[in-house]
C-alpha cells in the first residue's frame, strides 16, 4: 500500500475542507494511506517574497518533517506543491545550501537529508495509480457532463522543478483524469491562464479582472463545471465568482468543482461524502442525477 | 509609471544595480535579456492592466533605475505563474528575478501591507489561516482530524533572519 504524509498547507483546513474530505475518502478506496503529521505549518510561500531564506527554511522544516517519518508527502494545494518541490529541488542539489539549512535546522531539532518525494494528489493519481485503474473503480456514469479542466500554474510550472511529468503549454494530466470518471473534457479559450491569486492580496481589482477571463472563457463554452485542483484557484473562482459578478454586473453561476469530488462521485460515494455541500455554487443537473441514481 | 514624455536623468542611475540583482538568487539571469518581450505577450497581468510590464521593468533595472524599480508597486503585481519562465529564450526565469528584487526592496524597507499583514499571521499562528477550537469543531462537524498550530519554529526561523526587524 502505498503511504504518504498527507500535506494540506494553510487554505485547505479551513476553506477546502470539500476537497480534503474528497480526497482522504478517494484514497482510502484507492489504497493509498494518508499519514497526518504534527507540526507541519505553512509551507513558506508568502514568506519567499520578502526574504527567500525564510521562505525556504520552513519549506525544509516540513520536509524535514516528512522526513522524519519515512515518508513522501502528498500535497493537495498547488502553491504549497511549487514552494515544497522548488525548496526539496534546490536543497538535494546544493549541498552547501542544505547544510547552511540544517544549520539553521538543528536550533528547531530538525535535519534534512534529502530524501523525500513531494508530489502534487493530481500527479499522484496520474503517475501512480494511473488512468486506466482509476476508470475501473469508477461506477457512476458521468456521460452526461462536461467539465473544462484549470490546470493552473505551480502543479505544473516551472516544470523543470517537475521532471517535466506533464507539458507546460499543452498539459493532458487533468484532462485524462475527468475523462476517466466517464465526463467529457470542455475545450475553451485560454485554458493555461493564471487563476489571478497571486496578487488578490496586493491589488484586487486586477487580480479579478483576470478571474473574470476564465469565467467568461468557460461560461462560453458552455462547461458544466469548472474542475480545479488548487484551493487558491477555487478562491478566485468560486469563493470570488460573486464579487465578480456584482462589479460587472453579469451573472456566471458557474460550479467549480475539485477533481476528488467528481473522482469520487464517480466512484459511486454520496454528495455529503464529497462535502457537495460546502460548494457555494450548485452542480445541480449532476446533484440531480446523483440523487436519482441513490434512489433507485 | 512615469509618463512617456518624461525626461529621464541618467545621472541618478546606479549602474551597479544590475549587479546587485545578479547577486541576489534568483536574479543571476538579469544580464541576460534582449528585452524580446516574449514575457510579456504572454503574461496574465500584463494583459489586463498596463500597470504591469516585465519586460520593461527589467529594462528599467538594467539601465539602473535603482529607486523607481525598489518604490514602485510594479514588482510586486508579478503573479507568479511562471508563465514566461517557461517561455523566455534567454532562460532569465522573470518570477525568481522578481523575487529578487522584491527581497531588495524589503531590506529597503519597502513592504507592501498585504505583505506585512500575512507575516503577522505566519507569527501568530504558522500559517495563514489561525485553527483554533472553532475551526476543529467545524471540521469535526465534516469528520476531519483535529490540526494543531505550530507557531513557536515559524516565528524562530522568522526571528531568526531578520524578517521581524524588515517589516
Amino acid at each position: 500500500m502505498a503511504r504518504f504524509a498527507l500535506y494540506l498547507g494553510c487554505s485547505v483546513p479551513v476553506r477546502g475542507m470539500n476537497y480534503e474530505m474528497s480526497t482522504r475518502q478517494i484514497a482510502k478506496r484507492l489504497g493509498i494511506e494518508l499519514v497526518d503529521v504534527d507540526g507541519f505549518s505553512c509551507c513558506g510561500f508568502p514568506a519567499k517574497p520578502l526574504d527567500w531564506r525564510s521562505g525556504l527554511l520552513m519549506a525544509a522544516r516540513n520536509l524535514a518533517l516528512a522526513e522524519a517519518q519515512g515518508l513522501d508527502i502528498l500535497t493537495l494545494c498547488s502553491a504549497c506543491t511549487g514552494t515544497l518541490t522548488e525548496a526539496n529541488h534546490r536543497l538535494k542539489g546544493d549541498a552547501k545550501l542544505r547544510a547552511w539549512a540544517n544549520e539553521q535546522l538543528a536550533d528547531l531539532g530538525h535535519t534534512y537529508k534529502g530524501a523525500v518525494r513531494v508530489r502534487h494528489v493530481a500527479r499522484v493519481l496520474y503517475e501512480e495509480v494511473g488512468v486506466e485503474t482509476l476508470r475501473e473503480t469508477v461506477t457512476v456514469d458521468l456521460a452526461d457532463f462536461g467539465f473544462a479542466p484549470h490546470y493552473g500554474c505551480h502543479y505544473l510550472k516551472p516544470s523543470h522543478i517537475y521532471d517535466h511529468f506533464d507539458d507546460p503549454e499543452n498539459p493532458q494530466s487533468l484532462d485524462r483524469l475527468i475523462e476517466a470518471t466517464g465526463a467529457r473534457v470542455v475545450r475553451y479559450e485560454d485554458e493555461s491562464q493564471c487563476c489571478g491569486g497571486g496578487i488578490l492580496g496586493f491589488d484586487e481589482e486586477t487580480a479579478l479582472m483576470v478571474t473574470k477571463q476564465k469565467l467568461d472563457h468557460v461560461t462560453a463554452a458552455g462547461a458544466d463545471a469548472l474542475v480545479l485542483i488548487c484551493p487558491f484557484c477555487a478562491i478566485m473562482y468560486e469563493a470570488n465568482q460573486r464579487r465578480v459578478e456584482n462589479i460587472y454586473e453579469t451573472e456566471y453561476k458557474l460550479p467549480v468543482l475539485y477533481y476528488t469530488q467528481v473522482l469520487g462521485l464517480a466512484m459511486g460515494f454520496s454528495l455529503e461524502e464529497m462535502g457537495i455541500k460546502l460548494n457555494r455554487i450548485k452542480p445541480r443537473e449532476l446533484i440531480k442525477q446523483i440523487r436519482e441514481l441513490a434512489s433507485q | 509609471m512615469s509618463d512617456e514624455n518624461e525626461i529621464i536623468d541618467v545621472s541618478d542611475f546606479d549602474p551597479q544595480f544590475r549587479d546587485e540583482i545578479a547577486a541576489e538568487p534568483g536574479g543571476e539571469h538579469i544580464r541576460r535579456c534582449f528585452s524580446c518581450s516574449t514575457c510579456t505577450a504572454g503574461c496574465p497581468i500584463a494583459g489586463v492592466t498596463e500597470k504591469y510590464n516585465p519586460r520593461r521593468i527589467i529594462h528599467m533595472a538594467l539601465l539602473g533605475m535603482r529607486e523607481q524599480v525598489l518604490t514602485s508597486e510594479f514588482v510586486w503585481l508579478c503573479s507568479v505563474c511562471y508563465t514566461c519562465y517557461e517561455r523566455c529564450p534567454q532562460d532569465v526565469r522573470i518570477p525568481e528575478l522578481m523575487n529578487a528584487v522584491r527581497n531588495i526592496a524589503v531590506r529597503e524597507g519597502h513592504v507592501p501591507t498585504t505583505f506585512k499583514v500575512q507575516l503577522e499571521k505566519l507569527r501568530e499562528h504558522g500559517r495563514l489561516h489561525e485553527i483554533e477550537d472553532y475551526e476543529n469543531e467545524r471540521r469535526a462537524e465534516y469528520g476531519l482530524p483535529p490540526i494543531g498550530e505550530e507557531a513557536e519554529e515559524v516565528r524562530q526561523i522568522l526571528a531568526k533572519l531578520g524578517a521581524e526587524e524588515e517589516s
